[in-house]
């Protein structure tokens, strides 16, 4: 179980949290103009990498905020915990 | 005077002066407080203790840990009895009913060990030989092998036990509690860490309990008492001893059970049995010790043939002699003081059989001193004995093999060692990498994955200075890298407890071929034999993990802690490869087996869940109203009347509701209420149709979809105010609507100024549903006008009922005229029963949740979750009045486009009318066009919802069907087991079409 550390509450157990899967995935803005492919890939392709993932967590037993959490899908490690909004780093 | 014949007169740490009594398969036996049931039985005499997994052949106690492949007991009997306990461990209480297992009909005459007779006919992978075919009798078979191959038995009855789970953080966690764990404690102790040093034994020492070393000028046993009183003394210390830890995960994550009250005959009712302790450590000291390597040699498994140092901890911690004739067999120096112990205490040892070519050195001349015979460079070849070995074969080696003429020693107890081997299985479950020693012909922890150290035997460091050396410089790092700044102190010193380590031998010759004259057990719990190894490297099952799987090897209660490494040397010898090569299994969790009760703890009953109850609950159970869990809601389903069934209230209620007056308590949907300057934005991004117009005062249905199109939740949402919004969700639906708008708030719109808060709880909400519903509502308020021109369909008043201040919504969920009221929580009853009392005179009726169901399906009024499965778009039921084609953009709006959610084709909700108006379809039901005889037919979709309709006089039902929209008045069929019911296709409303009840 991860010890995930809320930019809003410190570190709390895994269990307090849901993951929200890949993280940056900005909404299209043109959603009329883009094509099928386009519009799929936004919805349902995900990157899933070996090693260092950005997602997005939520403190969905606690504070209720949705942060960004740099983790590598390996090791578990996580690099950075950081808020919404805040650059990939 | 002691009636247990091998208890010796002085010796360990067990006390004498107070007798226990237990029952082993119903015999009267007594032991002293202290003891374990191992240790007892064998005070007692007793070595046979249980039968043999797959051959049933006798077994006696092997180790004295928890490591003990073969002393599986059932303690207890009815609902707390517990299966395959090792008696090792199994602390002895007055009363304790232990029995025996794997045997029919007694221990000393089995019928099962006929399979021994029969064992060259039960080769490796013997199951998965022999049951192959015919395919479908496996079913068959599995049922007698299941039988015959069983352990312990489970209880039959719920375990009337209570079980808990506790939290807890600490700097260092020190797992283990031998010489290398409490030198770890002490140092981080010291440091002014917050310390727990947890241990599966009663007592906290390990090795050290049954010593005859010395540390700091004190007897080894005489420290651990001054050094637990040391850790005693320190606050931030907590020792837990017989806790196990099981599991280690991620982030320094670790479970431990706790035996709180198991070992005891009357235990305080207050206290759990058995504790789940999940620890998160910052720094993590794993001092796990080793474990005795047996020996492979032909027939090793009688009772009566033990590990050397368990022999020791008997002798030396328990006072117990459990034999009075001994042979030790050996590769290595250190199983020597085994063999000096059982002198010392009054046994006789026949021979020490060394298989080292040549032997010298301190211990070897402290057994001559003895008087006791070394026979270097010789192996037992074979033992004898039916229910308790009483010989072994000697025979000299040579070349691989061995020659000469075999000699017979008599004996009652044969010890044997074959070395150590380092307890890894934490480190590896936290993912450190192992690595192989060749010196110990071991793996040791290599990289660790984690914060982590270990020390001590389990890093390899068996002697007892580098034990106390590595476990203080663990404990003292361990405290300064959690943060800790004191002063650790120096490190014990010990005198005495040097290890030596010694070559292998992973199968020890004998003068026939192996697998020929008598059994070599690597894994005595799984009757695993270094023959079935070699016959399945043989065969083609040169991976380790294939062996395992082939052979069951290591897959038994114990996961091979005294087996693995002998299954890999033998492995690697046939391969002739170097063992890390071959590599070894995966470890993993737990390290012995953990209670199911303490996974559950309190959450199991009425704890598993929290239950939700409405304001109104006590009227409902007033009214005999069975409930029906919708999420963690429990909610009226139907209110009997004397001699009724659900099929007659529901018939009931659903009628008064159309003819005269009907309520129902809808508090249970999700209510959560928006405000801020772009709550409108919001509402428009999040349903399909337009919210910018809508008045104040006034309400709109809205569906919620996912970004893929496909409905996901529906309900009201009213203006209250400029920036202020009332949204209602489905009752299962709450919070995850919540979390859908926080979502997008905070993740995309961070920029929106609106505020989402669940008031679901803040309100208590009743429907008044009927032709006589306004006036009925009428004589409850006197500042809100009802009329139709006042107080429209769709808009929302505040203002105060039966004297409670409300807001009552004009929104209907039957098609008739309808108010709900919301009042705060804490009046819903009173507003309820103000409600039933001013009705009486209209034969108010109160519904559930069934009648609900019925008559929103008389207006064709879906449910999300029952019309819709998640593959569901507006579209597909036949709402596209309600997807804006003007507003700009909005969840799901794109993936309409999209040519799957764009195609004609797709499944359509419909109605469905059956042939027979009496019938009621299953919901659920599969359709088709075709009939068949019998399957496979081509399915076209399901029954959504089906109801006998009072109103409508017949049968009602919607579904999902394939193009449906196409096939208005088509006949379909529902295959059922027994019957098919053919129905039309129908538009889905079936009551009140023209929709004129709506204003009363």
């Amino acid at each position: 179980m991860l010890l995930i550390d809320c930019p809003y509450c410190g570190p709390r157990a895994e269990l307090e949290f849901s993951c929200g899967g890949e993280a940056h995935i900005a909404r299209p803005l043109n959603t009329e103009a883009i094509s099928d492919a386009e519009w799929a890939d936004y919805l349902f392709m995900r990157k899933n990498p070996k090693g260092t993932q950005y997602e997005r967590w939520n403190h969905a037993r606690g504070c209720r905020r949705w942060f960004n959490v740099a983790r590598d899908t390996v090791t578990h490690k996580i690099y950075k915990v950081y808020k919404m909004g805040e650059p990939k780093p | 005077m002691s009636n247990q014949t091998h208890r010796a007169a002085q010796g360990g740490i067990v006390d004498r002066s107070r007798t226990i009594g237990f029952t082993f398969d119903g015999k009267r036996y007594e032991g002293h407080a202290g003891d374990t049931l191992a240790s007892a039985l064998l005070a007692n005499g007793v070595h046979l203790v249980g039968r043999s997994f797959k051959y049933h052949r006798p077994r006696g106690i092997l180790t004295a840990g928890s490591e003990e492949p073969n002393a599986l007991i059932q303690l207890g009997d009815g609902p707390k009895t517990e299966p395959n306990l090792r008696a090792t461990q199994i602390e002895l209480f007055d009363g304790l009913v232990a029995s025996s297992q794997n045997r029919w009909p007694s221990l000393n005459f089995d019928i099962g060990s006929i399979n021994n007779l029969l064992s060259r006919y039960f080769p490796a992978g013997f199951y998965y030989k022999t049951f192959m075919w015919p395919p479908s009798f496996w079913m068959k078979y599995e049922y007698f092998t299941r039988r015959a191959a069983g352990l312990g038995k489970a209880p039959e009855a719920p375990d009337p036990d209570r079980y808990s789970k506790t939290f807890a953080h600490c700097d260092v966690l020190v797992v283990g509690a031998g010489p290398a764990g409490l030198a770890a404690a002490l140092a981080a102790g010291r440091a002014g860490a917050r310390v727990i040093l947890a241990d599966e034994q009663p007592q906290l020492g390990g090795s050290l309990l049954a010593s005859t070393d010395q540390i700091e000028g004190k007897s080894a046993d005489e420290w651990v008492v001054d050094a637990l009183a040391e850790l005693g003394r320190m606050a931030d210390v907590r020792l837990l001893p017989r806790t196990n830890a099981f599991g280690y995960y991620d982030h320094n994550y670790l479970t431990l059970m706790e035996r709180v009250t198991s070992h005891l005959a009357s235990p305080a009712s207050h206290l759990p049995r058995q504790r789940l302790w999940r620890v998160r450590a910052k720094q993590v000291v794993l001092a796990t010790g080793a474990i005795e390597r047996p020996l492979v040699f032909a027939d090793n498994d009688r009772p009566g043939i033990m590990l050397a140092n368990a022999v020791s901890t008997y002798v030396r911690r328990y006072g117990v002699l459990p034999g009075r004739r001994a042979v030790l067999l050996t590769n290595n120096d250190g199983a020597y003081r085994a063999a000096l112990d059982l002198a010392e205490a009054g046994g006789t040892v026949a021979a020490i059989v060394d298989l080292r070519p040549e032997v010298s050195g301190p211990m070897v001349d402290a057994v001559r001193a003895k008087g006791i015979e070394v026979l270097a460079n010789h192996a037992i070849t074979g033992t004898s004995g039916k229910l308790r070995v009483d010989g072994v074969t000697v025979m000299q080696l040579a070349r691989g093999g061995v020659f000469g003429e075999p000699r017979s020693l008599s004996c009652d107890l044969v010890l044997h060692s074959g070395g150590w081997t380092p307890s890894v299985h934490l480190f590896s479950q936290s993912r450190g990498k192992l690595k192989w020693d060749d010196a110990l012909s071991a793996f040791v922890p290599g990289v660790a994955a984690q914060v982590q150290r270990s020390a001590g035997g389990c890093c390899g460091n068996l002697s007892l200075g580098d034990c106390l050396d590595d476990g203080h410089s663990a404990g003292a790092e361990a405290a300064r890298d959690a943060g800790v700044s004191g002063d650790a102190g120096r490190a014990a010193s010990a005198l005495g407890g040097d290890f030596i380590p010694a070559p292998p031998v992973w199968i020890v010759p004998s003068d026939k071929p192996v697998g020929h004259n008598g059994k070599h057990f690597v894994d005595f719990q799984n009757d695993v034999t270094a023959a079935d190894v070699l016959l399945a490297n043989r065969e083609g099952y040169r991976s380790v993990e294939h062996l395992k799987r082939y052979t069951t090897m290591g897959m038994g209660t114990d996961q091979g802690k005294t087996s693995n490494i002998n299954a890999l040397g033998i492995l690697a010898e046939a391969q002739s490869r170097p063992v890390p090569e071959v590599g070894h299994t995966t470890f993993r969790p737990p390290y012995t087996p953990v209670t199911i009760g303490t996974f559950s703890g309190d959450d199991h009953g009425d704890l598993l869940e929290p239950v939700r109850r409405t304001a109104i609950h006590h009227w409902h159970e007033g009214a005999n109203a069975p409930f029906e869990n919708v999420g963690q809601w429990h909610r009226a389903w139907y209110y009997p009347k004397a001699g009724e069934d659900m099929h007659a209230a529901v018939n009931r209620e659903a009628r008064a509701m159309r003819t005269s007056v009907g309520i129902v308590d809808a508090s249970t949907l999700g209510k959560i209420d928006i405000q801020g300057p772009d709550a409108a934005k919001l509402l428009n991004f999040v349903y399909t149709n337009a919210w910018s117009k809508l008045d104040i005062g006034r309400s709109r249905y809205g569906l919620m979809c996912g970004e893929d199109g496909m409905v996901f939740d529906d309900g009201v949402t009213t203006r209250l105010g400029e920036h202020h919004y009332l949204m209602t969700t489905t009752t299962g639906n709450a919070a995850r609507v919540l979390g859908w708008l926080e979502n997008w708030l905070q993740c995309e719109y961070p920029d929106w100024k609106v505020y989402c808060t669940s008031v679901t709880e803040q309100w208590a909400t009743v429907a008044i549903n009927g032709p006589m519903a306004r006036r009925l509502l009428g004589e409850l308020t006197s500042d809100i006008p009802l009329d139709n021109e006042s107080f429209p369909f769709m808009s929302m008043r505040e203002g105060s009922v039966a004297g409670i201040p409300a807001r009552v919504f004009r929104i209907s969920f039957t098609g008739d005229l309808s108010f709900e009221v919301n009042v705060p929580s804490s009046y819903g009853h009173a507003l309820w029963t103000a409600l039933m009392a001013a009705g009486e005179k209209y034969q108010i009726t109160p519904y559930g949740t069934e009648t609900m169901h019925v008559l929103r399906a008389e207006k064709g009024f879906i449910i999300v979750g029952q019309e819709t499965d998640g593959s569901t778009t507006p579209q597909d039921l036949g709402m596209n009045w309600i997807v804006s084609k003007q507003k700009g953009d909005f969840i799901g709006k794109r993936s309409y486009a999209r040519p799957d959610t764009a195609r004609g084709d797709r499944k359509h909700l419909v109605g469905l009318l059956t042939e027979n108006a009496s019938e009621v379809l299953p919901e659920g039901g599969q359709i088709v066009a075709e009939l068949k005889d019998k399957p496979p037919m081509v399915m076209l979709g399901h029954v959504t919802s089906s109801y006998f309709s009072p109103n409508v006089g017949r049968s009602i039902a919607m579904a999902v069907i394939k193009n449906g929209r196409n096939r208005m008045g088509d006949t379909i069929f529902v295959p059922l087991a027994d019957r098919t019911i053919r129905a039309k296709v129908v538009e889905p409303k079936f009551f009140d079409l023209e929709g004129t009840r709506i204003d009363g």
